[in-house]
């Protein structure tokens, strides 16, 4: 799903924020991102994302070789990736519906698809009642869920999480792993950064961990 | 957990060359409402969008883009208000100036047709030293046609005309002179043959004066091509000007909107997608100013008409002041909306584009 080949990606001004990073991510796979702040977890997904380009290595997303990748493709090839911030990015000037609606709506869908499948996914993350709220009335956990919610109603087949439990209590963070945990369960693929170490070793899932831009380790827990 | 799932999670130290395991896996997509697991949607996701939907879809976000644009400008009003009539003015002055040209054409053209030279006659000339004369000038090669107008003819067409009729009666004797009224040929309309004309008439002893219409009505032309160029130049400024104006309305709103366009560029809008309410703003900024300045207009032709419709009555002439019209008028609306549509484009370009999720 994600193959990684001796990827690095120095920034303009000197930093480097990767060195030759090798990996690959099965398709279904779920694995966590791990490192200080500034190890490069953020700089790894953003490269996924197609945010930064590398300056070395191939980037393989799906059998699609990023780096031949024309830019007019870029947005065609994000509706396809679902994306979960530590700051949600939701936007307050609209509903929650709205919100989660955003990404079928640049996908060009029926009014009536959209209804369908926004519903679904804000009944999945249990927010179906609050469809209307303005998502600032929200709390940290429920704005996180509607995250959750945006990020899954394309049906991406691969889902990159920032810190999504980094400002909540364990409590809610067990509550969005459980629904990563459901969305892995029916094939996505779910790439998450965190340097919570006490979650890593409850999921107990394979772990990519970053030190200074270079890749130190990679299985479950060490 | 589901037995389901191949244990693909329990090779953790596998190397980067796994791709054959990779292959018998067969992901399945995800279906948030496990009610529609029977939904025909699964599978190859995002490209089974009926080609109808996406139109349908693309249909949709215009009128949206269209509609939500104009919203959003008449929820600031005063704001919106002031940015139209910044529009309002610069369109309306090229404009007003244009329509005012126009005018003067019109007047200058209906004097073009009398193309004639005037030659007044002495007061002691007779009126059949006069006719004479009329019949001399007629064999001339280079003059078409000749008219006599004797004095008595001349008091009373002035009578009718002027309305000054008493004032006429009052006077002792007819101050007018006789005239002849020479029509050249046109083929010898050149400046320098008409020059010659004009000599050749004066040498005669009983011509008291010549006078050349039609000088006057090219000098005014001439006048009046420049006087045209520079209301194109004044517009191109204050084109320049909307342009400006709108480039750096829609900058500041793209600034606004910033958070909104990283989200929407996250999650796969093209960039056509984001730009296209910046551009129907600058689209509703240009039409609304165009109206507005379709306003000012009118307001100024009402004020200005009665005046000359005064003026007109009293030089006893029908000359009626011409408006825009109303294919004038909506040429300058449209032109006034691509305008700020074109600032509009500027503004993206130069500055949504540049926006990119960091």
């Amino acid at each position: 799903m994600i193959r990684f080949e001796n990827v690095s990606k120095r920034y303009d001004n000197g930093f480097d924020a990767l060195s030759h990073i090798n990996f690959f991510v099965e398709p279904g796979e779920m694995l966590f991102l791990t490192g200080h702040s500034g190890a490069g977890k953020s700089t790894l997904m953003k490269l996924i994302m197609q945010m930064e380009r590398p300056s070395n290595g191939q980037i393989t997303v799906d059998g699609q070789d990023l780096g031949r990748m024309p830019s007019s493709q870029i947005p065609y090839y994000r509706r396809n990736i679902g994306v979960v911030f530590q700051n949600h990015q939701l936007l307050f000037d609209r509903s929650v519906f709205d919100n989660v609606a955003l990404p079928l709506q640049i996908a060009g869908l029926s009014h009536y698809e959209i209804g369908r499948r926004v519903r679904a996914a804000l009944d999945k993350v249990s927010l179906l009642e609050k469809e209307r709220l303005n998502p600032i009335v929200l709390s940290g956990g429920e704005q996180q869920r509607v995250g959750i919610a945006r990020a899954v109603v394309n049906k991406p087949s691969m889902l990159l999480a920032d810190e999504p439990t980094g400002n909540l209590d364990p409590e809610l963070s067990e509550e969005i792993m459980t629904l990563f945990r459901q969305f892995n369960e029916v094939g996505v693929t779910i790439m998450i950064a965190s340097h919570d170490v006490e979650l890593l070793k409850r999921m107990n899932k394979r772990i990519l961990g970053l030190v200074e831009g270079k890749l130190v380790h990679d299985g479950v827990l060490w | 957990m589901k037995s389901k799932r191949p244990s693909v999670t329990q090779n953790r130290t596998r190397p980067s060359t796994g791709a054959s395991r990779g292959a018998s896996f067969t992901r399945r997509p995800l279906e948030p409402d496990s009610s529609r697991q029977t939904s025909p949607q699964k599978g190859a996701i995002q490209t089974k969008i009926r080609f109808a939907d996406r139109f349908d879809a693309y249909v949709a976000h215009h009128s949206t883009s269209a509609i939500d644009s104009l919203l959003r400008l008449l929820a600031t009003p005063f704001q919106s208000l002031m940015t139209w009539l910044v529009i309002a003015i610069a369109v309306a002055i090229p404009a007003a100036l244009y329509v005012g040209f126009a005018n003067l054409q019109q007047l200058g053209e209906s004097w073009e047709g009398s193309s004639q030279v005037s030659v007044f006659l002495r007061p002691e000339t007779s009126d059949a030293k006069a006719e004479e004369m009329r019949a001399n000038l007629s064999r001339r090669a280079d003059i078409a046609k000749v008219v006599y107008v004797s004095p008595a003819q001349a008091i009373t067409e002035f009578k009718a005309q002027s309305g000054l009729g008493e004032v006429v009666d009052s006077l002792e004797k007819n101050p007018l002179p006789g005239t002849l009224l020479v029509t050249p040929r046109l083929e010898n309309g050149s400046d320098a043959a008409m020059t010659s004309l004009e000599q050749s008439l004066i040498a005669d002893p009983a011509v008291a004066d010549v006078r050349l219409d039609l000088q006057w009505v090219k000098r005014l032309q001439q006048l009046m091509i420049l006087g045209k160029k520079m209301v194109f130049g004044l517009g191109g400024l204050l084109a320049l000007g909307v342009l400006l104006v709108i480039g750096n309305t829609i900058r500041l709103s793209i600034e606004n909107r910033r958070d909104e366009i990283l989200v929407v560029k996250l999650v796969g809008g093209t960039d056509s997608y984001v730009a296209r309410p910046f551009l129907y703003t600058g689209l509703w900024y240009g039409i609304g100013g165009g109206l507005l300045a379709l306003v000012v207009l009118g307001l100024g032709f009402i004020w200005i008409s009665s005046t000359i419709e005064q003026i007109a009555m009293l030089y006893q002439s029908n000359f009626r002041l011409q408006g825009l019209g109303f294919f004038g008028s909506m040429q300058m609306v449209l032109l006034a909306g691509l305008t700020g549509l074109l600032g509009a484009w500027i503004a993206v370009v130069r500055h949504l584009i540049q926006i990119q999720p960091r």
